[in-house]
């Protein structure tokens, strides 16, 4: 039998130097959707391969490794993605933002804030900022040519006609570098000024797609507005239950069957960070800290 | 007839030779004409006789098979068509002109609000105002007499006049020079036609717009432009003053499309 | 709670040893082998290597065994495994013609040099559920015989001979084939990387498209001029040494569809082509690419892109089954940021919604 045997990360090193072309276009060209060969990966599309391939093209055996899916080390699919690499690249993982070289993301931003050096890997499954506006992939590639956005104001536009404000509270589009409007994931608006003049490279993969782009670092990054409607960024009511944290992301958590919520910081690492060093919400044994059946 | 206005020693727009052929079958033959500012040229004929495809090449939708087209841009050069690049022509296409077509459906986006159909070019060209956005398209609407509180309702939800001079408000609005209009009163009422075109006639004599006009119907070409140009079967066989050619017709076959005995 | 906010791992590690568990089912049922999945299910094995992109009927076999029979999650672990393996280059094309025929038929002659081939096939078979299969046994040994000299011309050569049919597209000398699995896809894409993304589509995509084409979305009166299944040598050209040498042979299944073409203005009415092929017998696959292979070609023809089946960007981008099957199923991942901030936002509309209704008159007041 053709028993299988495989690379350092997993892919052959003619892949990898493929993926790393398409990212220096990327970040020659910030904001811009480089077309790259998306491989299949051992895990199914749509749940991070093209992340997983722009990780595994950067990695080195020195690198320190970080994955976090909705801000947390420990949801599902990032302790998948960060055992694979542990597997098949061998490197350190962390789940401390600060100790990490490279950090693999699905929908957030870290809280603290990134320093140079540092390589922050999105996962994207829709890159194109246009998509929903036209379905054409030869339209939007145009439209982005000719720097054709009016479709996209129109759908801000539409929006202050409809309910006073934008409402679009994620996946909220930006201008890089003034010139290519871009997806920025799925993550929450509120994470979008953290993009803007980042001192870390912000790498961004789709693979079902098979789309790789880039923000270099202190990069300007503005999210898209009128200017008698500017964009905001979303504020919750409460402090983190756990740390108090009052400048972070939170979820809501359902406490019992009679609808009883707490809000807790959506990044784990941070709030973890913070009770460690003496910070306290109202709320100390949660369900956050119990171990759960999966 | 209408007074020409706004007419410029400086043509706007020039066509030499233009000819567009499918295999054999000759679509178009050896038009030429030229469109100063300000002046509204009617081109009429039975269907099948070349006037769309004339007028897909004159706004360079369509690469003609021989001849050229050229406009007198803003910085007033006169440029081919041909030689533009994407970017340019597309530019044109949101500011410098305007396209109103038949189907309002095609030169509309049917799910969203008239507000936002008119302030598309306006975003495009970068206005970052939505107060002044909104104000301006209000005041558009009001100009085409569409009631300024359907401002937020999607054209779907409109008549077909209401579509058409909907469209018309979205091409004006960035005050281009040059309108191109495909059977613009089509597939309306009579009384909703007459309506439309009066409001077209006082906006392009207010505007100092140019407009080259295609219809099967002498009477919106009578009431609109300037000039008039017959086409048969690919060719131009008369062109002359409006009131001059539909009145005292040279050729028989325009008699015949006076007297309406053709089929339009 | 489904994500553990602590304790995944665990969970993910006891999840797959239940998954192994399950797969094995009842222990005092003997476990399949490789070798019986492949004899005995041989056209699921087929259809794994083919939308797989891998000839090697032992993976295939393989990976339906641990894919517990689901043929997309088999199709997906060949995928994966395939796309790590080293690139050494290209074969010379195969030539069809010299197939060592088991099956060959046409719908559009009723005799043909060579002739009609039936070989093993479910066509003309009573769809009965077989009782006496349950208790196994085996069949009556097949009838054969003699292997004939005569050659088998493809039905489409035939119709060439007298110019009746457009000529096969001849590859430009020395320029690359495409890969869609190296480069990445750009639209217009050429009938070369449209035949690859078929090849690997769907089966039931495929089979769905064809179909609609053949109910009026982008009819393009399609004949069966030929399908056949059999063996090909595979060769590969060897710089070293200046010569092709052979690597073995495969088994494919090859359509060629002969369609109307109306003509035009430079071109003579003539019949145009259909090409569907695929590894192993996979006739329904093949028919059903070379349906939408000819539906695709609508533009290049001069015909109107009105149905889905002639829609390239529509048809590429979602035929292949491992693509689509991850994104659909990546909704079962946590999408709470996303929703909490959709949750935050309806909050805020409703409240809006409620304030704006509770005082109508102040509104108009202010109008």
């Amino acid at each position: 039998m053709n028993a299988p045997t495989y690379n350092f990360a997993y892919l052959d090193e003619q892949t990898k130097r493929m993926i790393r072309r398409a990212i220096l276009k990327a970040i020659a060209i910030p904001g811009y959707q480089v077309p790259f060969a998306s491989r299949e990966m051992p895990m199914p599309y749509g749940w991070g391969t093209g992340g997983v391939q722009v990780t595994a093209a950067i990695l080195g055996p020195k690198d320190v490794l970080k994955v976090i899916d909705q801000g947390s080390d420990d949801t599902t699919n990032a302790i998948s993605i960060r055992k694979f690499f542990a597997k098949t690249a061998g490197v350190e993982t962390t789940t401390s933002t600060d100790a990490a070289t490279v950090i693999q993301t699905r929908h957030r931003i870290p809280e603290a804030p990134l320093r140079a050096g540092q390589v922050l890997v999105y996962q994207v499954p829709i890159p194109e900022p246009l998509r929903f506006l036209e379905p054409r992939e030869t339209e939007t590639r145009r439209m982005h040519a000719l720097a054709e956005y009016g479709l996209m104001h129109v759908k801000l536009y539409e929006d202050i006609a409809r309910f006073g404000h934008i409402a679009t509270s994620y996946a909220y589009p930006v201008k890089v570098n003034a010139r290519y409007v871009m997806d920025p994931s799925p993550t929450p608006k509120f994470d979008n000024p953290k993009m803007d003049n980042c001192p870390a490279l912000q790498l961004f993969g789709a693979g079902r797609e098979k789309r790789i782009y880039a923000i270099p670092p202190y990069t300007p990054v503005v999210s898209l507005d009128f200017e008698d409607h500017p964009f905001t960024r979303y504020k919750f009511d409460a402090p983190c239950a756990l740390c108090g944290a009052e400048e972070s992301y939170l979820d809501e958590i359902v406490t019992d069957d009679k609808g009883s919520r707490m809000f807790v910081c959506s990044d784990t690492d941070y709030c973890e960070g913070r009770q460690a060093a003496g910070h306290r919400g109202v709320e100390s044994a949660a369900p956050h800290k119990e171990a759960a059946n999966g | 007839m209408v007074e020409v206005t706004g007419a410029s020693d400086q043509p706007l727009l020039v066509a030499e030779g233009l000819t567009k052929s499918y295999g054999r079958l000759a679509a178009c033959r050896d038009v030429s004409f030229v469109l100063y500012p300000g002046e509204v040229l009617a081109i009429v004929g039975e269907s099948g006789s070349g006037k769309s495809t004339l007028l897909q090449m004159l706004s360079a939708q369509l690469a003609p098979s021989g001849g050229r087209v050229s406009y007198r841009m803003r910085d007033g050069v006169l440029r081919d068509l041909a030689e533009l690049g994407e970017a340019e022509r597309r530019f044109l296409f949101r500011t410098d002109w305007g396209y109103v077509h038949q189907d309002p459906a095609q030169g509309l986006r049917m799910a969203v609000s008239a507000g936002a159909n008119v302030g598309e070019r306006l975003m495009a060209v970068g206005w970052n105002n939505y107060g002044r956005i909104r104000q301006t398209a209000s005041s558009w609407l009001e100009r085409v007499e569409i009631d300024v509180a359907r401002i937020d309702d999607a054209p779907r939800t409109y008549s077909g006049g209401m579509r058409q001079r909907l469209q018309i408000a979205r091409n004006l609005v960035t005050e281009p020079r040059l309108v191109f209009m495909d059977e613009p009163t089509g597939g309306l009422d009579v009384s909703v036609q007459a309506r439309l075109l009066d409001l077209m006639r006082s906006l392009v004599n207010e505007l100092g717009l140019a407009a080259i006009v295609v219809t099967h119907d002498l009477a919106v070409a009578r009431l609109l432009s300037h000039r008039v140009m017959v086409m048969k079967e690919g060719r131009v066989i008369e062109t002359g003053l409006t009131d001059q050619v539909l009145d005292d017709p040279r050729e028989p076959y325009t008699q015949l499309l006076v007297s309406s005995i053709l089929p339009a | 709670m489904y994500v553990a906010v602590m304790g995944g791992e665990r969970a993910i590690e006891n999840a797959h040893r239940l998954l192994a568990h399950e797969r094995r089912g009842d222990r005092s049922v003997p476990e399949l082998s490789l070798s019986q999945i492949s004899e005995q299910l041989g056209l699921a094995v087929d259809r794994v290597m083919s939308e797989g992109a891998l000839y090697d009927r032992e993976l295939a076999a393989l990976a339906i065994k641990q894919a517990r029979g689901d043929l997309i999650e088999a199709i997906f672990l060949v995928r994966a495994f395939r796309a790590t393996l080293p690139r050494f280059g290209a074969t010379e094309p195969v030539d069809t013609g010299a197939m060592r025929v088991q099956r060959r038929i046409s719908s559009t002659f009723k005799d043909i040099p060579g002739g009609q081939v039936l070989g093993p096939t479910f066509d003309y078979t009573h769809r009965l559920l077989d009782p006496g299969l349950a208790e196994g046994g085996n069949p009556a040994a097949p009838a054969l015989a003699a292997t004939s000299d005569v050659p088998m011309p493809r039905v489409t050569d035939i119709l060439r001979q007298d110019g009746l049919i457009e000529p096969s597209p001849v590859a430009e000398e020395d320029a690359p084939v495409g890969d869609l699995t190296r480069d990445p896809l750009s639209f217009p894409a050429g009938r070369d990387l449209r035949l690859q993304n078929l090849a690997r589509g769907d089966e039931g995509f495929l089979l769905a498209l064809g179909y609609s084409t053949q109910r009026g979305y982008g009819r393009n009166h399609p004949f069966a001029g030929e399908i056949r299944f059999g063996e090909v040598e595979v060769e590969f050209f060897a710089e070293e040494i200046g010569f092709a040498v052979p690597l073995g042979s495969i088994e494919l299944t090859e359509c060629q569809m002969v369609n109307q073409f109306k003509g035009s203005a430079t071109e003579p009415p003539c019949f145009t082509r259909g090409y569907g092929l695929a590894f192993g017998q996979s006739e329904r696959k093949t028919m059903s690419m070379a349906l939408v292979d000819r539906a695709l070609r609508a533009r290049e023809l001069g015909e109107d892109v009105v149905a889905p089946a002639q829609d390239e960007e529509f048809v590429m981008s979602h035929s292949d089954n491992v693509q689509a099957t991850g994104f659909v199923e990546h909704l079962k991942l946590p999408h709470y940021v996303d929703f909490q901030s959709e949750l935050g936002l309806l909050r805020k509309l409703r409240r809006e919604f409620a304030d704006a209704n509770a005082a109508p008159e102040m509104k108009e007041a202010a109008e």
